[in-house]
């Protein structure tokens, strides 16, 4: 599937955007957020705090209990500030 | 309904009219424009770099402005949202609606605005003397959201 990272996570990951094929005990966004923070230094900087790390999936927002099972894109964000 | 995303300065007056041209139904015009402050808690601000979710901030847009139409007796809706670097004094947001009395339009503007700040896939960074830094979500715009209720969307297959 697809990552998607923004602001100061797409800046702490060091990338916009990448493919990643997680095991198949990663189920839920929060698991794969866990999942993520194991793969090296500049995940664990940016996913420190899973409780500010808002997600999407296939572009609309879902909670960190969502299935990823089927998701072609997900997206991982700080919370929004436009307007 | 007409959403717009773009790298190119906002004109107000121009969303606005559009929303009345060639029709005489529409008896109220609600505009918001937020624009950019040049000092934030003490700091001068030199700029804003707003970066956004290409396609899902559109949609997320979308979304709530079919939320608002179906609230209140709507008659148009423009968003229009400006990304990339905005300098202090322009216009970062204008939100423009259009209806035959004045209580849905301020209403649905409001709302509209409500949600943006919260739940439209936006960030904003700021240039200050300091350095650039990531402006944090305000908890009174979460509160500020919560006054309207649930708005709940489904995923779509």
């Amino acid at each position: 599937m697809k990552l998607l990272y923004f602001a100061w996570i797409r800046e702490r990951v060091g990338k916009p955007e990448e493919d990643v094929t997680p095991p198949g005990s990663v189920t839920t966004v929060g698991e794969l957020v866990e999942w993520l923070k194991g793969r090296g230094e500049e995940y664990a900087h940016a996913f420190d705090n899973p409780k500010v790390v808002r997600a999407a999936i296939d572009k609309v927002h879902v909670r960190a209990e969502a299935k990823i099972a089927g998701a072609r894109e997900i997206a991982l964000f700080p919370p929004m500030t436009g307007g | 309904m007409q959403v717009t995303i773009t790298n190119d300065p906002i004109d107000p007056a121009a969303e606005t009219a559009a929303l009345a041209r060639d029709r005489t139904d529409v008896g109220a015009l609600v505009a918001f424009s937020g624009v950019c402050r040049g000092e934030e808690a003490g700091d001068s601000i030199a700029a804003l770099t707003l970066e956004h979710y290409p396609g899902m901030a559109e949609a997320e847009i979308a979304r709530h402005v079919e939320e608002a139409e179906s609230r209140w007796p709507l008659l148009g809706v423009r968003i229009v949202h400006r990304v990339g670097r905005i300098v202090p004094g322009e216009i970062i947001v204008v939100i423009a609606v259009a209806s035959a009395h004045r209580e849905a339009a301020f209403a649905a503007a409001e709302f509209l605005m409500d949600y943006l700040k919260t739940r439209a896939p936006f960030w904003k960074r700021e240039d200050t003397p300091d350095g650039a830094r990531w402006v944090e979500a305000r908890q009174s715009d979460d509160a500020a959201v919560r006054k309207w209720g649930q708005v709940t969307f489904s995923r779509k297959k």
